[in-house]
């Protein structure tokens, strides 16, 4: 093997590379803090040529999806980053994408949405996003960002299902870290080139993409019989699913390739004799490998679990991993306003009916840039533990 | 769990435009190229706006890094504005065995009222000298880490001419090396810093 490439990338640089590495062949993106570096960078790329693509301006973030779907369609490998408002501008497209089956990837630098405004990190934008029949993937480091993105294209593309690449604002954005950057040819040989369904190009064969469906089935204007509405739901849903598996393995076939693993749907650290998991997603996930060893230091067994893998949700793996924990601390930085946490909900429902049923309890942390700091994961572990918490959810560090 | 994992933090005080950012980075990088597995660089996360206060952080350690919070108490405390002496609360960033960086045409001495191990360069004429100018402004980047070589030892010129070279062209790495060498020469450090490695 050659000598391996590392260059000090901030997040945004490396989503940046990795869709460069991806050969993506349509850009269309709007900048938006902290996200803007990924459309700069792409830009130089295409300008330089060194990457063949259309990069396509537009006006809204609304546009740039809807550019990637049509692209998508036309059978172009497509991608578009952005994050807070703008993803909720594109909102109405979000769904479109999903329920146009179109394998666009979707880099999104998370930050708190306004109002009121903040340009700063937490995970609201993309979890508001939750239910739009997307897949989710959230970033640990810079490294896995790059890694991500490129697992992304395999994994959309297979499954004809959109992802975001999910990854915290400034945190990850815009710090600087090493990250090892596969040699393009290699990246070549684990991407099958994108081939869409329908060859809409054709004009000797021109199709209907795009017809109003009803409840029952109805044959189409060439007499084929086309699925219900409800029909085409199950089936992206049945595709979510099966993404389950498809994720782990394209894991593998990179751990495989480049020896290194994202861990697939979770990321573990020291959970097979752990008694109290630390769980978040994200950056989180990083600070809270740093509270768990501080945590064994005093003799509490401690794990961490990183939910990379959000939607689909893996609740069978989450299962497994905590089958011999007491405790779970579930981190995270957003809120389902007048319940808890969306992670802290869908863990529990994970467990339910199951014999392993450890005391949950759900933190709120770094909402809106608020710092997070590993001593402070340590301390609320030890309030969950020694039973001191009198509040759920909890907001960690939060003076006013 | 790793046992024995060196540390280092570094924050930087400065004004926007002034290169405190570049200089973070520049310093995570060079570090890396001298064998740190572990380094990251990161600015202040908030607005940047050019002339007011902005901050920057380093860290470099032997294992690689996991923690993104910000830095509280530092290690090495550059400044590369003194006036910012009188805005910021460098109480807070002093902690054990820390070390403090100036870019000032004064010397030591006149900062010892913080009593820990100071450092004093003239970071801006040792740029200027060089001229390293960007739309009229003097950018002293890369002149401040000659002061950091001198000082800390964590890396060396070497290391940062090849960190250079990554970024920008040959000629303009020759002009910015310049400037390190000329603001090596010039720090005033009358003292030793305890965690200095020695070259």
């Amino acid at each position: 093997m050659s000598k391996k490439n590392i260059q000090i990338l901030s997040g945004t640089e490396a989503a940046a590379l990795a869709a460069k590495l991806c050969k993506v062949e349509v850009v269309a993106a709007y900048p938006i803090t902290p996200q803007s570096k990924i459309p700069e960078k792409l830009s130089k790329y295409v300008e330089k040529g060194e990457l063949k693509a259309e990069f396509v301006l537009v006006e809204s973030e609304h546009s740039a999806l809807g550019v990637c779907i049509s692209a998508s369609l036309a059978g172009a490998r497509a991608f578009t980053a952005t994050c807070a408002n703008g993803l909720l501008y594109m909102s109405e497209q979000v769904h479109w994408a999903a329920g146009s089956r179109v394998p666009v990837v979707m880099c999104v630098a998370n930050r708190g949405v306004g109002a009121p405004w903040t340009i700063l990190n937490d995970q609201q934008d993309t979890i508001s996003q939750r239910d739009a029949g997307w897949i989710q993937l959230y970033c640990r480091n810079n490294q896995e960002i790059l890694d991500t993105v490129i697992q992304a294209f395999i994994i959309a593309e297979e499954l004809f299902v959109p992802i975001m690449v999910c990854f915290d604002g400034f945190v990850l954005s815009h710090t600087n870290m090493p990250v090892e950057v596969p040699d393009s040819d290699d990246i070549a040989s684990i991407i099958p080139p994108y081939k869409p369904v329908l060859d809409i190009t054709d004009s000797k064969h021109i199709v209907n993409i795009n017809p109003v469906t009803f409840s029952t089935p109805r044959p189409s204007a060439n007499g084929e019989i086309q699925p219900s509405y409800m029909g085409l739901r199950k089936r992206l849903n049945e595709a979510l699913i099966l993404a389950l598996t498809t994720i782990p393995r394209v894991d593998a076939l990179f751990e495989k390739k480049f020896n290194r693993t994202t861990g697939g749907l979770l990321w573990e650290y020291m959970v097979e004799d752990a008694e109290v998991i630390l769980l978040s997603m994200g950056s989180l996930t990083s600070e809270a490998e740093v509270a768990a060893d501080a945590l064994r230091q005093n003799n509490i067994k401690a794990g961490v679990i990183g939910v990379r893998c959000y939607r689909p949700f893996p609740g069978e793996a989450i299962r497994k991993s905590l089958q011999h924990a007491d405790y779970v601390a579930v981190f995270e930085k957003d809120i389902s306003y007048g319940h808890e946490g969306a992670l802290c909900s869908d863990i529990k429902s994970a467990l339910y009916g199951t014999s392993s049923q450890p005391q949950i309890m759900g933190f709120i942390a770094g909402i809106g840039g608020k710092d997070v700091k590993a001593r402070e994961l340590q301390q609320a572990t030890m309030d969950l533990i020694d039973g001191r918490i009198t509040e759920s959810p909890v907001w960690i560090n939060l003076t006013v | 769990m790793k046992n024995n994992v060196i540390n280092y933090s570094f924050k930087w005080h400065g004004r926007g435009g002034q290169g405190a950012v570049t200089a973070a980075q520049i310093t995570a990088e060079a570090a890396f190229i001298n064998g740190f597995k572990g380094v990251t660089a990161s600015p202040f996360f908030g607005a940047e706006r050019r002339g007011a206060p902005v901050m920057a952080f380093t860290r470099i350690s032997t294992e690689p890094i996991r923690t993104f919070s910000q830095i509280e108490q530092a290690d090495v405390i550059i400044i590369l504005d003194s006036s910012l002496l009188n805005v910021i609360q460098l109480d807070q960033d002093i902690g054990k065995d820390s070390l403090l960086i100036i870019n000032t045409k004064k010397s030591p001495d006149m900062f010892s009222g913080y009593n820990i191990p100071t450092a004093t360069v003239d970071a801006y004429s040792a740029a200027s000298k060089a001229g390293i100018t960007v739309a009229g402004q003097v950018i002293i980047s890369t002149s401040i880490l000659g002061a950091v070589i001198r000082t800390t030892g964590l890396f060396s010129m070497n290391e940062i001419e090849q960190t250079l070279l990554h970024k920008f062209p040959h000629k303009i790495v020759q002009k910015n090396m310049e400037s390190v060498r000329i603001a090596m020469e010039a720090t005033q450090f009358n003292e030793t810093w305890k965690r200095a490695i020695k070259p």
